[in-house]
Protein backbone atom coordinates (compact mmCIF):
# COMPACT_ATOMS: atom_id res chain seq x y z
CA UNK A 1 0.00 0.00 0.00
CA UNK A 2 2.23 2.46 1.06
CA UNK A 3 4.60 1.45 -1.82
CA UNK A 4 2.02 1.40 -4.36
CA UNK A 5 1.14 5.29 -3.20
CA UNK A 6 4.93 5.98 -3.11
CA UNK A 7 5.59 4.94 -6.91
CA UNK A 8 2.29 6.65 -7.79
CA UNK A 9 3.25 10.17 -6.19
CA UNK A 10 6.61 9.54 -7.68
CA UNK A 11 5.39 8.54 -11.29
CA UNK A 12 2.83 12.07 -11.06
CA UNK A 13 5.50 14.24 -9.58
CA UNK A 14 8.07 13.36 -12.35
CA UNK A 15 5.23 13.67 -15.13
CA UNK A 16 4.09 16.89 -13.35
CA UNK A 17 7.68 18.28 -13.59
CA UNK A 18 8.19 16.94 -17.54
CA UNK A 19 4.87 18.52 -18.49
CA UNK A 20 6.35 22.04 -17.15
CA UNK A 21 8.10 22.23 -20.11
CA UNK A 22 5.89 20.27 -22.30
CA UNK A 23 2.69 22.82 -22.24
CA UNK A 24 2.53 26.15 -24.57
CA UNK A 25 0.51 27.77 -21.58
CA UNK A 26 2.66 30.14 -18.75
CA UNK A 27 -0.72 29.08 -16.11
CA UNK A 28 -0.73 25.74 -17.36
CA UNK A 29 3.18 24.91 -16.67
CA UNK A 30 2.79 27.08 -13.22
CA UNK A 31 0.30 24.54 -11.97
CA UNK A 32 1.92 21.67 -13.71
CA UNK A 33 4.88 22.61 -11.49
CA UNK A 34 2.08 22.58 -8.63
CA UNK A 35 0.79 19.52 -9.08
CA UNK A 36 4.09 17.94 -9.26
CA UNK A 37 5.17 19.75 -6.10
CA UNK A 38 1.85 18.81 -4.25
CA UNK A 39 2.96 15.19 -5.24
CA UNK A 40 6.49 16.21 -3.40
CA UNK A 41 4.64 16.70 -0.20
CA UNK A 42 2.07 13.60 -0.68
CA UNK A 43 5.76 11.57 -0.35
CA UNK A 44 6.65 13.23 2.60
CA UNK A 45 3.73 12.15 4.45
CA UNK A 46 4.03 8.54 2.74
CA UNK A 47 7.64 8.53 4.17
CA UNK A 48 5.81 9.14 7.66
CA UNK A 49 6.89 13.08 7.96
CA UNK A 50 2.96 14.40 8.03
CA UNK A 51 3.78 17.23 9.58
CA UNK A 52 6.55 18.50 6.57
CA UNK A 53 4.41 17.31 3.86
CA UNK A 54 1.33 18.99 4.66
CA UNK A 55 3.33 22.50 5.09
CA UNK A 56 5.07 21.81 1.72
CA UNK A 57 1.45 21.17 0.16
CA UNK A 58 0.11 24.55 2.13
CA UNK A 59 3.25 26.83 0.82
CA UNK A 60 3.54 25.19 -2.76
CA UNK A 61 -0.08 26.37 -3.05
CA UNK A 62 0.13 29.59 -2.23
CA UNK A 63 3.63 30.06 -3.74
CA UNK A 64 2.48 28.82 -6.54
CA UNK A 65 -0.44 30.89 -6.71
CA UNK A 66 1.66 33.99 -6.32
CA UNK A 67 4.23 32.83 -8.52
CA UNK A 68 1.59 32.60 -11.10
CA UNK A 69 0.89 36.49 -11.09
CA UNK A 70 4.58 37.01 -11.82
CA UNK A 71 5.55 34.03 -14.24
CA UNK A 72 2.52 35.43 -16.44
CA UNK A 73 3.32 39.40 -15.72
CA UNK A 74 7.04 38.78 -17.23
CA UNK A 75 6.29 36.26 -20.14
CA UNK A 76 5.46 37.67 -23.15
CA UNK A 77 3.15 35.39 -24.57
CA UNK A 78 1.23 34.34 -21.34
CA UNK A 79 -1.92 32.98 -22.54
CA UNK A 80 -0.49 30.18 -25.09
CA UNK A 81 -2.07 31.73 -27.81
CA UNK A 82 0.91 31.89 -30.00
CA UNK A 83 3.85 28.87 -29.39
CA UNK A 84 5.42 29.40 -26.08
CA UNK A 85 8.03 27.04 -24.86
CA UNK A 86 9.44 27.73 -21.04
CA UNK A 87 13.18 26.07 -22.79
CA UNK A 88 15.75 28.27 -24.21
CA UNK A 89 18.74 27.62 -25.70
CA UNK A 90 17.12 24.02 -26.44
CA UNK A 91 20.26 22.10 -26.98
CA UNK A 92 22.61 23.73 -24.16
CA UNK A 93 19.88 22.92 -21.87
CA UNK A 94 19.44 19.13 -22.99
CA UNK A 95 23.00 18.48 -22.63
CA UNK A 96 22.80 20.63 -18.85
CA UNK A 97 20.21 18.20 -17.81
CA UNK A 98 21.13 14.78 -19.45
CA UNK A 99 24.74 15.63 -17.35
CA UNK A 100 22.96 16.52 -14.31
CA UNK A 101 20.40 13.74 -14.69
CA UNK A 102 23.49 11.14 -15.03
CA UNK A 103 25.79 12.46 -12.15
CA UNK A 104 22.74 12.46 -9.91
CA UNK A 105 21.60 8.86 -10.42
CA UNK A 106 25.67 7.60 -10.78
CA UNK A 107 25.81 9.75 -7.11
CA UNK A 108 22.48 7.50 -5.84
CA UNK A 109 23.81 4.50 -7.37
CA UNK A 110 27.79 4.88 -6.34
CA UNK A 111 27.47 6.52 -2.64
CA UNK A 112 28.11 4.28 0.59
CA UNK A 113 24.89 4.87 1.75
CA UNK A 114 25.35 4.29 5.88
CA UNK A 115 23.50 1.12 6.93
CA UNK A 116 20.23 3.01 9.54
CA UNK A 117 21.50 2.92 13.21
CA UNK A 118 18.93 3.26 15.63
CA UNK A 119 15.46 3.24 14.81
CA UNK A 120 12.96 5.76 13.34
CA UNK A 121 11.66 8.68 16.38
CA UNK A 122 8.28 7.75 17.06
CA UNK A 123 7.72 11.80 16.33
CA UNK A 124 10.05 12.66 13.68
CA UNK A 125 8.57 16.15 13.60
CA UNK A 126 9.81 17.12 17.21
CA UNK A 127 13.37 15.68 16.49
CA UNK A 128 13.53 18.51 13.25
CA UNK A 129 12.15 20.89 15.39
CA UNK A 130 14.83 20.39 18.10
CA UNK A 131 17.63 19.44 15.87
CA UNK A 132 16.72 22.95 13.96
CA UNK A 133 15.60 25.64 16.38
CA UNK A 134 17.37 24.07 19.78
CA UNK A 135 21.09 24.50 19.67
CA UNK A 136 20.57 26.51 16.28
CA UNK A 137 18.29 28.73 17.80
CA UNK A 138 20.54 31.57 17.18
CA UNK A 139 21.68 31.27 13.56
CA UNK A 140 17.75 30.52 13.22
CA UNK A 141 17.10 34.21 14.82
CA UNK A 142 20.08 35.62 12.59
CA UNK A 143 18.75 34.16 9.34
CA UNK A 144 15.44 35.33 9.75
CA UNK A 145 15.78 38.71 10.59
CA UNK A 146 18.44 38.95 7.64
CA UNK A 147 15.91 37.45 5.46
CA UNK A 148 13.00 39.89 6.73
CA UNK A 149 15.36 42.91 5.87
CA UNK A 150 15.98 42.06 2.41
CA UNK A 151 12.20 41.89 1.66
CA UNK A 152 11.77 45.33 3.25
CA UNK A 153 14.59 46.09 1.95
CA UNK A 154 13.75 45.08 -1.43
CA UNK A 155 10.08 46.75 -1.00
CA UNK A 156 11.36 50.00 -0.26
CA UNK A 157 13.75 49.95 -3.36
CA UNK A 158 10.95 49.11 -5.65
CA UNK A 159 8.27 51.26 -4.89
CA UNK A 160 7.74 54.08 -6.92
CA UNK A 161 6.28 56.21 -4.44
CA UNK A 162 7.20 57.09 -0.76
CA UNK A 163 6.72 59.10 2.20
CA UNK A 164 7.72 62.32 0.29
CA UNK A 165 5.32 61.56 -2.73
CA UNK A 166 2.70 61.26 0.21
CA UNK A 167 3.06 63.80 2.13
CA UNK A 168 5.24 66.48 0.32
CA UNK A 169 8.85 67.66 0.55
CA UNK A 170 8.67 68.72 3.99
CA UNK A 171 6.71 66.15 4.96
CA UNK A 172 4.35 68.51 6.26
CA UNK A 173 0.78 67.28 4.54
CA UNK A 174 -1.59 66.51 6.65
CA UNK A 175 -3.44 63.75 4.79
CA UNK A 176 -1.30 61.67 2.46
CA UNK A 177 -1.48 62.30 -1.31
CA UNK A 178 -2.39 58.35 -2.80
CA UNK A 179 -3.74 57.28 -5.71
CA UNK A 180 -6.33 55.27 -4.09
CA UNK A 181 -8.70 56.49 -1.17
CA UNK A 182 -9.82 54.70 2.09
CA UNK A 183 -7.67 52.32 4.45
CA UNK A 184 -6.30 53.07 7.29
CA UNK A 185 -6.61 56.26 9.25
CA UNK A 186 -7.92 58.20 6.21
CA UNK B 1 -11.32 12.38 24.17
CA UNK B 2 -11.00 12.72 21.03
CA UNK B 3 -11.76 9.28 18.63
CA UNK B 4 -11.77 8.45 14.74
CA UNK B 5 -15.06 7.86 13.51
CA UNK B 6 -15.77 4.65 11.30
CA UNK B 7 -14.77 4.35 7.89
CA UNK B 8 -18.05 5.30 6.74
CA UNK B 9 -17.89 8.57 8.09
CA UNK B 10 -15.88 9.67 5.43
CA UNK B 11 -18.91 9.31 2.80
CA UNK B 12 -21.20 11.04 5.03
CA UNK B 13 -19.20 13.83 5.29
CA UNK B 14 -20.09 15.38 2.13
CA UNK B 15 -23.06 14.78 2.11
CA UNK B 16 -23.60 16.29 5.94
CA UNK B 17 -21.91 19.40 4.55
CA UNK B 18 -23.89 19.61 1.38
CA UNK B 19 -27.17 19.44 3.49
CA UNK B 20 -25.79 22.39 5.66
CA UNK B 21 -25.10 24.21 3.34
CA UNK B 22 -28.06 24.07 1.89
CA UNK B 23 -29.78 24.93 4.94
CA UNK B 24 -27.68 28.07 5.56
CA UNK B 25 -28.05 28.77 1.81
CA UNK B 26 -31.91 28.53 2.19
CA UNK B 27 -31.72 30.53 5.21
CA UNK B 28 -29.57 33.46 3.73
CA UNK B 29 -31.77 33.83 0.75
CA UNK B 30 -34.91 33.58 3.08
CA UNK B 31 -36.31 31.45 0.45
CA UNK B 32 -36.69 27.86 0.23
CA UNK B 33 -37.00 27.52 -3.82
CA UNK B 34 -33.30 26.69 -3.76
CA UNK B 35 -33.66 23.30 -5.31
CA UNK B 36 -35.68 24.67 -8.51
CA UNK B 37 -32.14 27.09 -8.59
CA UNK B 38 -29.72 23.79 -8.30
CA UNK B 39 -32.00 21.99 -11.32
CA UNK B 40 -32.13 24.65 -13.00
CA UNK B 41 -28.14 25.01 -13.20
CA UNK B 42 -27.85 21.16 -13.16
CA UNK B 43 -29.81 20.86 -17.10
CA UNK B 44 -28.28 24.41 -17.85
CA UNK B 45 -25.59 24.15 -20.94
CA UNK B 46 -22.13 25.01 -20.36
CA UNK B 47 -20.78 28.14 -21.24
CA UNK B 48 -18.22 28.32 -24.00
CA UNK B 49 -15.94 31.12 -24.33
CA UNK B 50 -13.44 31.52 -27.03
CA UNK B 51 -9.80 30.33 -26.59
CA UNK B 52 -10.71 29.44 -22.97
CA UNK B 53 -8.73 26.82 -20.97
CA UNK B 54 -11.07 24.21 -20.74
CA UNK B 55 -8.78 21.83 -18.36
CA UNK B 56 -7.96 24.82 -16.26
CA UNK B 57 -11.33 26.03 -15.89
CA UNK B 58 -12.26 22.38 -14.69
CA UNK B 59 -10.01 22.09 -12.75
CA UNK B 60 -10.62 24.88 -10.48
CA UNK B 61 -14.56 24.84 -10.33
CA UNK B 62 -13.95 21.17 -9.35
CA UNK B 63 -11.00 22.01 -6.72
CA UNK B 64 -12.87 24.50 -4.79
CA UNK B 65 -15.86 21.95 -3.30
CA UNK B 66 -13.00 19.06 -3.09
CA UNK B 67 -10.58 21.32 -1.04
CA UNK B 68 -14.08 22.41 1.32
CA UNK B 69 -14.60 18.88 1.79
CA UNK B 70 -10.81 17.50 2.41
CA UNK B 71 -10.75 20.39 5.16
CA UNK B 72 -13.68 18.99 6.53
CA UNK B 73 -11.94 15.75 7.06
CA UNK B 74 -10.35 16.91 10.65
CA UNK B 75 -13.36 18.76 11.86
CA UNK B 76 -15.03 16.94 14.83
CA UNK B 77 -19.00 16.23 15.13
CA UNK B 78 -19.12 16.27 19.06
CA UNK B 79 -15.68 14.27 19.75
CA UNK B 80 -15.33 12.67 17.05
CA UNK B 81 -13.82 13.48 13.39
CA UNK B 82 -13.47 11.49 9.85
CA UNK B 83 -9.58 11.48 11.19
CA UNK B 84 -7.94 13.28 13.88
CA UNK B 85 -4.33 14.12 12.30
CA UNK B 86 -1.57 14.98 14.79
CA UNK B 87 -1.09 18.39 12.82
CA UNK B 88 -4.73 19.13 11.82
CA UNK B 89 -4.82 22.58 12.31
CA UNK B 90 -1.99 22.53 9.32
CA UNK B 91 -3.90 20.14 7.52
CA UNK B 92 -6.67 22.24 7.32
CA UNK B 93 -4.88 25.65 6.53
CA UNK B 94 -3.15 23.87 3.57
CA UNK B 95 -6.23 22.29 2.24
CA UNK B 96 -8.20 26.12 2.70
CA UNK B 97 -5.14 27.42 1.10
CA UNK B 98 -6.08 25.00 -2.01
CA UNK B 99 -8.77 27.89 -2.51
CA UNK B 100 -6.26 30.08 -3.84
CA UNK B 101 -5.69 28.22 -7.10
CA UNK B 102 -9.06 26.88 -7.41
CA UNK B 103 -10.08 30.41 -7.66
CA UNK B 104 -7.74 31.99 -9.79
CA UNK B 105 -7.39 28.95 -12.38
CA UNK B 106 -11.30 29.54 -12.81
CA UNK B 107 -10.91 33.25 -13.20
CA UNK B 108 -8.29 32.00 -16.00
CA UNK B 109 -10.16 29.41 -17.76
CA UNK B 110 -12.39 31.42 -19.98
CA UNK B 111 -10.77 33.71 -21.33
CA UNK B 112 -12.37 36.80 -20.28
CA UNK B 113 -11.34 40.10 -19.22
CA UNK B 114 -13.84 40.17 -16.04
CA UNK B 115 -13.18 36.84 -14.62
CA UNK B 116 -9.85 37.35 -14.64
CA UNK B 117 -9.86 40.15 -12.18
CA UNK B 118 -11.95 38.29 -10.04
CA UNK B 119 -9.27 35.73 -9.80
CA UNK B 120 -6.49 38.43 -9.56
CA UNK B 121 -8.88 40.00 -6.49
CA UNK B 122 -9.21 36.57 -4.84
CA UNK B 123 -4.95 36.79 -4.70
CA UNK B 124 -5.37 39.75 -3.35
CA UNK B 125 -7.45 39.34 -0.79
CA UNK B 126 -5.55 35.87 0.09
CA UNK B 127 -2.38 38.06 0.76
CA UNK B 128 -4.63 40.25 3.17
CA UNK B 129 -6.22 37.79 5.27
CA UNK B 130 -3.52 35.07 5.62
CA UNK B 131 -1.28 36.35 7.51
CA UNK B 132 -3.42 37.60 9.93
CA UNK B 133 -5.19 33.98 9.81
CA UNK B 134 -1.81 31.71 10.35
CA UNK B 135 -1.20 33.81 13.64
CA UNK B 136 -5.02 33.41 14.57
CA UNK B 137 -4.98 29.07 14.24
CA UNK B 138 -1.23 29.56 15.40
CA UNK B 139 -2.53 31.33 18.69
CA UNK B 140 -5.46 28.57 19.50
CA UNK B 141 -2.72 25.61 18.96
CA UNK B 142 -0.41 27.42 21.03
CA UNK B 143 -3.05 27.67 23.56
CA UNK B 144 -3.72 23.99 23.58
CA UNK B 145 -0.01 23.11 22.97
CA UNK B 146 -0.79 20.90 19.62
CA UNK B 147 -1.70 20.69 16.84
CA UNK B 148 -4.22 18.17 17.00
CA UNK B 149 -7.60 19.66 16.71
CA UNK B 150 -9.10 16.77 19.44
CA UNK B 151 -5.94 17.92 22.08
CA UNK B 152 -7.56 21.65 21.17
CA UNK B 153 -11.77 20.59 21.92
CA UNK B 154 -9.90 18.60 25.09
CA UNK B 155 -8.06 21.90 26.40
CA UNK B 156 -11.12 23.67 26.33
CA UNK B 157 -13.10 21.33 28.86
CA UNK B 158 -12.70 25.10 31.09
CA UNK B 159 -12.57 27.96 29.65
CA UNK B 160 -13.10 28.12 26.21
CA UNK B 161 -10.47 30.06 23.95
CA UNK B 162 -12.40 32.41 22.54
CA UNK B 163 -12.87 33.93 25.96
CA UNK B 164 -9.08 34.32 26.56
CA UNK B 165 -8.04 35.38 23.03
CA UNK B 166 -10.80 37.37 21.48
CA UNK B 167 -8.32 38.89 19.48
CA UNK B 168 -7.45 35.50 17.35
CA UNK B 169 -11.35 34.51 17.81
CA UNK B 170 -12.62 38.28 16.06
CA UNK B 171 -9.78 37.60 13.06
CA UNK B 172 -10.60 34.10 12.77
CA UNK B 173 -14.13 35.08 12.02
CA UNK B 174 -13.06 37.75 9.75
CA UNK B 175 -10.82 35.74 7.34
CA UNK B 176 -13.53 32.58 7.61
CA UNK B 177 -15.50 35.48 5.46
CA UNK B 178 -12.19 36.16 3.72
CA UNK B 179 -11.32 32.76 2.63
CA UNK B 180 -14.84 32.06 1.52
CA UNK B 181 -15.08 35.09 -0.45
CA UNK B 182 -18.34 35.57 1.10
CA UNK B 183 -20.65 38.97 2.69
CA UNK B 184 -18.29 41.48 2.79
CA UNK B 185 -15.32 39.68 0.53
CA UNK B 186 -17.52 39.01 -1.96
CA UNK B 187 -15.54 41.29 -4.18
CA UNK B 188 -13.33 38.63 -6.43
CA UNK B 189 -17.08 37.40 -7.35
CA UNK B 190 -18.23 41.02 -7.11
CA UNK B 191 -21.01 42.23 -8.62
CA UNK B 192 -18.83 45.60 -9.94
CA UNK B 193 -17.42 42.71 -12.52
CA UNK B 194 -20.21 41.10 -13.58
CA UNK B 195 -20.04 38.08 -11.33
CA UNK B 196 -15.63 38.17 -10.98
CA UNK B 197 -14.55 34.83 -11.05
CA UNK B 198 -17.61 33.03 -11.75
CA UNK B 199 -19.09 35.38 -14.71
CA UNK B 200 -18.60 32.88 -17.21
CA UNK B 201 -19.65 30.13 -15.65
CA UNK B 202 -22.63 28.27 -16.28
CA UNK B 203 -24.18 24.99 -15.88
CA UNK B 204 -22.65 22.16 -13.67
CA UNK B 205 -19.57 24.48 -13.39
CA UNK B 206 -21.21 27.20 -12.21
CA UNK B 207 -22.94 24.78 -9.18
CA UNK B 208 -19.48 23.38 -8.20
CA UNK B 209 -17.79 26.51 -7.94
CA UNK B 210 -21.02 28.52 -6.00
CA UNK B 211 -21.92 25.49 -4.04
CA UNK B 212 -17.92 24.76 -3.57
CA UNK B 213 -18.09 28.54 -1.85
CA UNK B 214 -20.68 28.04 0.44
CA UNK B 215 -19.50 24.36 1.58
CA UNK B 216 -16.23 26.65 2.16
CA UNK B 217 -17.99 29.25 3.91
CA UNK B 218 -19.46 26.19 6.03
CA UNK B 219 -16.50 24.50 6.92
CA UNK B 220 -14.38 27.70 7.98
CA UNK B 221 -17.39 28.73 10.01
CA UNK B 222 -18.02 25.67 11.31
CA UNK B 223 -13.86 24.89 11.97
CA UNK B 224 -14.21 27.76 14.97
CA UNK B 225 -16.40 25.54 17.12
CA UNK B 226 -13.31 23.38 17.68
CA UNK B 227 -10.95 25.99 17.34
CA UNK B 228 -12.16 28.76 19.95
CA UNK B 229 -16.03 27.65 20.97
CA UNK B 230 -15.29 24.45 22.90
CA UNK B 231 -15.93 21.93 20.27
CA UNK B 232 -18.28 19.24 21.70
CA UNK B 233 -17.85 20.70 25.24
CA UNK B 234 -21.73 21.44 27.36
CA UNK B 235 -23.76 20.92 29.98
CA UNK B 236 -27.25 18.77 29.59
CA UNK B 237 -27.04 18.05 25.56
CA UNK B 238 -25.11 15.58 24.00
CA UNK B 239 -21.33 16.21 22.17
CA UNK B 240 -22.82 16.37 18.51
CA UNK B 241 -25.81 18.92 19.78
CA UNK B 242 -23.33 21.10 21.08
CA UNK B 243 -21.35 21.02 18.11
CA UNK B 244 -24.71 21.16 15.90
CA UNK B 245 -25.72 24.40 17.93
CA UNK B 246 -22.13 26.55 18.48
CA UNK B 247 -21.87 25.94 14.22
CA UNK B 248 -25.59 27.09 13.76
CA UNK B 249 -24.83 29.82 16.03
CA UNK B 250 -21.44 30.77 14.02
CA UNK B 251 -23.35 30.58 11.00
CA UNK B 252 -25.94 32.59 12.12
CA UNK B 253 -23.79 35.80 13.13
CA UNK B 254 -21.81 35.66 10.01
CA UNK B 255 -24.78 36.00 7.82
CA UNK B 256 -26.05 38.59 9.93
CA UNK B 257 -22.80 40.38 9.63
CA UNK B 258 -23.37 39.85 5.54
CA UNK B 259 -26.78 42.19 5.67
CA UNK B 260 -24.96 44.88 8.14
CA UNK B 261 -21.71 45.41 6.55
CA UNK B 262 -20.96 46.54 3.29
CA UNK B 263 -18.64 45.17 1.15
CA UNK B 264 -14.68 45.77 1.96
CA UNK B 265 -12.26 46.47 -1.00
CA UNK B 266 -9.65 43.84 -0.75
CA UNK B 267 -6.77 46.80 -0.58
CA UNK B 268 -8.71 48.64 2.01
CA UNK B 269 -8.48 45.30 3.91
CA UNK B 270 -5.01 44.20 2.85
CA UNK B 271 -4.18 47.63 4.69
CA UNK B 272 -6.55 47.04 7.45
CA UNK B 273 -5.12 43.58 7.96
CA UNK B 274 -0.97 44.18 7.87
CA UNK B 275 -1.38 47.66 9.53
CA UNK B 276 -3.80 46.83 12.68
CA UNK B 277 -4.97 42.97 12.25
CA UNK B 278 -1.64 41.46 12.50
CA UNK B 279 0.39 43.39 15.07
CA UNK B 280 -2.91 42.52 17.02
CA UNK B 281 -2.68 39.06 16.15
CA UNK B 282 0.92 38.86 17.41
CA UNK B 283 0.32 40.62 20.48
CA UNK B 284 -2.37 38.09 21.32
CA UNK B 285 -0.09 35.20 20.20
CA UNK B 286 2.49 36.94 22.69
CA UNK B 287 -0.21 36.92 25.72
CA UNK B 288 -0.81 33.44 25.06
CA UNK B 289 2.77 32.41 24.73
CA UNK B 290 3.49 34.12 28.21
CA UNK B 291 0.25 32.31 30.20
CA UNK B 292 1.29 29.09 28.59
CA UNK B 293 4.87 29.15 29.63
CA UNK B 294 3.39 30.75 33.55
CA UNK B 295 1.52 27.15 33.75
Amino acid sequence: MTTAAFWILAVLAVAGGVMVFRFDSMARATFSLLTALLCVGGELIVLGLEYLGIVTVLMMTIEMAIMAVFMIMFMMNPAGLMPMTMVHNKRGAAALCVTAFVLLVAGILLAPWPRRRGRAPADPTTDLGMALMGPQMLTMMTLGMALFATIVATVVLATRRGRYERYGDDLRATRPDDPVRGGVGR
Amino acid sequence: MAETAPLWAAVVLPVALVLVAWAAASVDARSAGLGRAVLRLLVQQRRLTRAADVLLVRVGTTLLPVAAVLAAVVLPLGFRSVSDLPDGIVWFNAMEALAWAAVWLTGWGPNSALSLIGGYRFLAQGLAYELPHMLAITTAALGAESLRVGALVDAQAGLWFAVWMPVAFGVYLLSALAMAFWGPFDQPVGTDVAGGAASELAGVDRLLFLGGRWLLFVVAAAFSVPLFLGGGQGPFLPAWAWTVLKTAAVLGLLMWARRRVPTVRMERYVELAWVVLTPLAVAQALVVAVVVLGR
